[in-house]
């Protein structure tokens, strides 16, 4: 059998493959953390509720609905999203004219009643979801086995990150929302509708963790504490790359992921701490994150 | 000699009176836990209260403090008030290397490196030996205040809570109205000001911040030989999200609020720990009334409408 460092090959490729799905994850929560925070200046808490409602809307379709993964893939974002919206326009908007940590406070305390209703209705302990047919099974590329659905996965996301980031930084439109990122006032003073601005992008801030919370579906079991588990060490991602740069949040997303996935396979009781050690020294040698910008 | 105001003065003689009164009343096992948490909420509102900083990791200091007050009470056989020393030593310490990274940001980045911090040793303690791990250190025994007092007898142990209370609240008191705390005060107003003034404000901060890290882990500390159990979900993140809840329903920045806010939010527990889930789903629903309609908390509601401090 192949060694690489002392480690089976197909060991060091599964884990490997691993972190980069985990990354996949951390890279689009952490994307839709920023665009979030440049637009609205509020940490989103309840991020990792709204990604577990994604996970949730995708098996009640099939559920409830008889809605398959494909059209789930689409309409799950769509409504977590609107209901993002509705969020916005009934309560978040009117944090913005308060200290930053207002809005901070409100959406913990979102994601608690999120949690906690999900959690009193479907319990802790997971409910299954299938992996589409196409999807299944696995192919042998010589030096490991790679599962259909994880490079799906893997794929999916760098598709939907990219095309974020062509949308924000090639487009007219994401012309117009970095304009109103910057100065709002003066942007709103060329005929730009900003509040609309501003709920639209929350809303789809919202339906990029729902669309990961339906990735999500297949490989985890979808119970109420699945965002829980991620959005800690999402926090460290956004404090990691600093918040300034789209294309800084998805690099750094997957370069955790691998980061960690490696992690899992030389020193395996680190893994769940490799993530807080690197934010530790990125903190200690440059405090703005790799990619913020100077205050 | 605490800088009380007189209307301060006032609420600090009946609370002191309430509490040599109310364990002939209640249940002291409930008014320790109360006032566990009260130390726990009146450190943490040091920062954000007077520093203006919010840390979403002060489960660890607390959790900590509980664990080493726990071990060495049980494996070591130390005295309770030497184990409630330890606990916040612990916190103390703990409190300075976090602190030294976490006060490098402030405003969210706070809340999030110090959330993230926490979270690494919350996984720390799952891994190590000497936290039990899932099960905790669990049976530690509360001994002999001095080697003479018994403490299992409840009112004995609820005189130690409640020195230690006290002692924490007027500590933190006089640290406020200290020349310090006025420092404090001003860089949370205006940061760049104070530092024109000549004042190293990432010292102060930092000091500040070892203080109120100190005072969770006393509070951990006293909570876990209480209890005769120290676990994982003190250290766990919602004990953090707890703690910064208690101190928001009660009043941010105010010196009773803590104290109120943790009345309550135990009281809430005791009585919906029978419907599970609902016990987050109104702690939440909580937050989000208190952020929306009075954001200045019970306490400071009251004392807005009298027009006084407290």
């Amino acid at each position: 059998m192949l060694m690489i460092f002392g480690v089976p090959a197909p060991l060091l490729f599964g884990q490997l493959l691993l972190g980069l799905i985990n990354g996949a994850f951390y890279a689009m929560l952490s994307l839709g953390l920023a665009v979030i925070f440049g637009m609205l200046n509020i940490i989103n808490f309840a991020h990792g509720a709204l990604f577990m409602m994604g996970a949730f809307a995708a098996w009640m379709l099939l559920a409830y609905g008889g809605i398959g993964y494909f059209p789930a893939l689409i309409i799950a974002p769509l409504i977590i999203g609107a209901f993002g919206i509705l969020l916005e326009r009934t309560l978040i908007y009117r944090m913005y004219k308060l200290d930053h940590l207002y809005g901070l406070l409100l959406t913990f305390g979102l994601a608690l009643v999120i949690e906690g209703l999900f959690r009193n209705y479907y319990g802790s302990s997971g409910l299954p979801y299938q992996i589409p047919q196409v999807l299944e099974g696995a192919t042998n590329l010589g030096f490991m086995f790679l599962p259909i659905y994880r490079a799906w996965v893997v794929a999916a996301a760098l598709v939907v990150c990219f095309a974020t980031w062509a949308i924000l930084e090639k487009t007219p439109l994401g012309a117009t929302l970095r304009a109103a990122t910057e100065n709002a006032p003066l942007v709103q003073a060329f005929g730009v509708d900003v509040p609309r601005v501003i709920t639209l992008t929350f809303g789809g801030g919202v339906a990029l963790a729902a669309f990961a919370g339906v990735l999500a579906a297949p490989i985890y079991s979808v119970n109420p504490n699945m965002g829980d588990n991620f959005i800690n060490t999402v926090f460290a991602v956004v404090v990691i790359g600093g918040m300034g740069s789209i294309l800084g949040a998805i690099l750094t997303g997957f370069g955790l992921g691998v980061i960690e996935g490696l992690t899992k396979v030389f020193w395996p009781q680190a893994s769940a701490t490799v993530v807080f050690v690197v934010m530790v020294i990125v903190l200690l040698t440059m405090p703005r994150g790799l990619f913020g910008k100077r205050a | 000699m605490f800088g009380f105001s007189s209307a301060q003065w006032k609420v600090f003689l009946l609370l002191v009176a309430l509490i040599i009164v109310s364990p002939y009343v209640l249940y002291p096992i409930f008014l320790m836990r109360v006032l566990c948490m009260a130390l726990f909420a009146c450190a943490f509102n040091l920062m954000v209260g007077y520093v203006g900083l919010l840390s979403f990791g002060h489960a660890a200091f607390f959790g900590m403090g509980g664990y080493v007050a726990a071990w060495t009470i049980k494996f070591w056989h130390v005295d309770a008030v030497v184990a409630i020393i330890l606990g916040g030593l612990t916190g103390a310490v703990l409190g300075l290397c976090l602190g030294y990274l976490a006060i490098r940001r402030s405003g969210i980045y706070f809340a999030m490196i110090t959330l993230a911090l926490a979270q690494m040793v919350y996984f720390f303690c799952l891994e190590v030996p000497f936290t039990g791990g899932e099960d905790g250190i669990q049976q530690v025994p509360r001994g002999h205040l001095f080697g003479v007092i018994n403490l299992n007898d409840d009112m004995a142990m609820y005189w130690v809570v409640a020195v230690v209370f006290i002692g924490g609240f007027l500590l933190i008191h006089r640290i406020i109205h200290s020349p310090f705390g006025q420092v404090l005060k001003a860089i949370r107003e205006n940061e760049p000001r104070a530092t024109s003034l000549g004042y190293r404000t990432d010292d102060y901060k930092l000091i500040a911040f070892i203080l109120s890290s100190m005072l969770s882990g006393l509070a951990g500390g006293t909570k876990a030989i209480v209890f005769g159990i120290a676990t994982l979900t003190d250290v766990h993140y919602s004990t953090s999200g707890e703690v910064v809840l208690t101190t928001l329903l009660g009043g941010l920045g105010t010196v009773f609020g803590p104290l109120v806010g943790a009345t309550v939010v135990t009281a809430m527990e005791n009585y919906l720990a029978q419907f599970g889930s609902w016990v987050t789903v109104t702690q939440g629903a909580i937050f989000v009334i208190c952020v929306l309609a009075f954001r200045r908390g019970i306490v400071g509601e009251i004392g807005a409408a009298l027009k006084l401090g407290l």
